[in-house]
């Protein structure tokens, strides 16, 4: 078979298919997908359109029908069965759900995970610390999980992914269910990650998330790829910019008020 | 198929069995982080025993403390079956909280998570069958069996809490919700009961006593009641006859059936 390996750091998904028993459809019916090194790239849909079905696939965590599918390098079926822990420490996850221990506290995660994929207990202690310190959460390092906020798991979880020092992050709608604070929080912490040479490839349904910080976008409907480009490129289908005059909206009030702003 | 680039960015994997450690380690801080949780669970099969105790041992053996030594053995047991709740609860609350996929998308070895639980159940299960037995031990229970007899019936009960314990992965996996962890708890006390955890089978109808003799509950109940008290006990069946052979074969028979399946399940989780 002839395959088109991805350079380190980067993703390519060629054709992939993938169906579920006892679903009519598929839930990917031909999906090709490229992301360059160092870059955000944003996938785009509705729900059921196929976008966790992708980040599954591209994780290990779930097979596909057919199609090739390369992560930094690496042939995620193919390799996988030969080299399972070389795949995955090369790609980190960030699921819809914070998958996080929470009877622990944050920093017993992170030290947890850290002993697990091979560091001493002082590396660990060392690196939890600066996993803390990367999601702003050095001060809570010491409470349970379970009494964190969302937006305090999420971010949790977001560093939680980072702790091999993967090559390329993968994230399934960072933001969902959390407020614009919380949210705005989350896309520092991904810049932050992507400044340090991280190529990231998120799902999301928010629009504005997308273009706040994603360097191209892949739109899904319904298990296939409708639209690729950049934000502008995007933009540019819909026809010539134009000067627009509105009201406030409320995100922009609740932000306005958060950022210590007068009401009145 | 190789990469075209060897890059990795991440610590190569550790041991299994180092990897299993941690993981066991993990549940000994679940035991801090929640000792009322844990205290109960410790002390359920001891309540279980002074209710029986309590309520039924005069009318089944004609004093509470005459049932007490009749029962503890089978009490053993029944902490051994009721373990697998345990299990269940932990497998499906990691796979409900995506714990699972965190692990499976980790550079570490395959089995370590499901070794890990294996470690971790298996020294529960070790504090468990202690605390029974100390409390058995306060209310007048003595084993009069030799050290050795005495040392199997514990290995015994704990071979079958080790092939309970894939039936568990199993459940949990397949299930993996939380409410499965109900629906197995439902389970454990027609299987409990119709044993010879609690009654002696030669007191029930004929056809009731093979039933209950069958079951593989009592075969480790009555080789551990067998053993603990040094004397061979008769029951209805062939089964009862030869209660040690049996309490070695049926959890082998469940472990050779349910590893399989358990690994089998945690590879196909999707």
């Amino acid at each position: 078979m002839d395959v088109e390996m991805s350079p380190p750091g980067s993703i390519r998904v060629e054709a992939v298919r993938k169906t579920f028993p006892k679903r009519d459809k598929p839930a990917l019916t031909r999906v090709d997908l490229r992301v360059d090194s160092g870059r955000v790239c944003a996938l785009l849909g509705a729900n059921g359109a196929g976008k966790t079905t992708l980040v599954r696939i591209l994780t290990t965590l779930t097979g596909k029908d057919s199609g090739t599918v390369s992560v930094n390098g690496w042939d995620v079926d193919w390799d996988v069965d030969r080299d399972p822990a070389r795949v995955r420490a090369s790609i980190g996850v960030v699921g819809q759900y914070a998958a996080l221990d929470e009877v622990l506290s944050a920093r017993e995660n992170l030290e947890l995970f850290a002993r697990l994929i091979g560091l001493s207990r002082t590396a660990a202690r060392s690196r939890a610390a600066t996993l803390l310190e990367q999601a702003g959460l050095s001060e809570h390092g010491g409470q349970k999980v379970s009494g964190f906020s969302g937006g305090m798991r999420r971010r949790l979880d977001l560093v939680t992914s980072m702790i091999t020092r993967p090559a390329v992050l993968l994230i399934d709608e960072p933001t969902t269910g959390l407020d614009p604070i919380a949210r705005r929080t989350i896309w520092n912490t991904v810049r932050s990650l992507v400044d340090e040479g991280t190529t990231v490839l998120l799902t999301t349904q928010y629009l504005e998330e997308a273009d706040e910080l994603a360097d191209d976008v892949v739109i899904l409907r319904e298990g296939s790829v409708v639209a690729t480009g950049t934000p502008s490129d995007l933009k540019a289908l819909v026809g010539e910019p134009r000067m627009e005059l509105r009201d406030p909206s409320l995100e922009d009030v609740y932000l306005h008020l958060h950022q210590g702003g007068d009401a009145a | 198929m190789s990469a075209t680039t060897i890059e990795h960015h991440g610590p190569a994997t550790g041991s299994i069995l180092r990897e299993a450690v941690i993981l066991t380690g993990r549940a000994m801080r679940h035991w801090r982080a929640r000792p009322v949780t844990f205290s109960i669970q410790l002390l359920f099969p001891v309540l279980v025993m002074l209710l029986m105790g309590g309520l039924l041992g005069g009318a089944i053996a004609g004093t509470t403390g005459d049932y007490i030594v009749f029962v503890v053995p089978g009490i053993l047991a029944f902490t051994v079956l009721s373990g697998i709740e345990t299990t269940i609860t932990a497998v499906t609350g990691d796979a409900a909280k995506t714990v699972t996929d965190r692990f499976r998308t980790l550079p570490i070895s395959r089995g370590s998570v499901l070794l890990g639980r294996v470690f971790a159940d298996m020294l529960t299960a070790a504090v468990e069958l202690a605390v029974v037995t100390a409390a058995g031990l306060l209310l007048g229970w003595r084993p009069e069996g030799g050290v050795a007899d005495v040392v199997l019936a514990y290995v015994l009960l704990l071979w079958l809490r080790f092939g309970l314990l894939w039936v568990g992965v199993w459940i949990g996996l397949k299930a993996g919700t939380p409410e499965a962890a109900t629906t197995a708890q439902l389970a454990i006390w027609p299987v409990a009961f119709l044993s010879t955890v609690f009654v002696d089978p030669r007191t029930m109808p004929a056809w009731l006593g093979v039933v209950a003799e069958w079951n593989p509950l009592s075969a480790t109940a009555s080789a551990a009641r067998e053993l603990f008290s040094g004397t061979d006990l008769t029951g209805v069946t062939f089964v009862a006859d030869h209660s040690v052979l049996f309490a070695i074969g049926w959890p082998l028979a469940l472990t050779a059936a349910f590893i399989p399946l358990a690994i089998r399940a945690y590879r196909r989780l999707s």
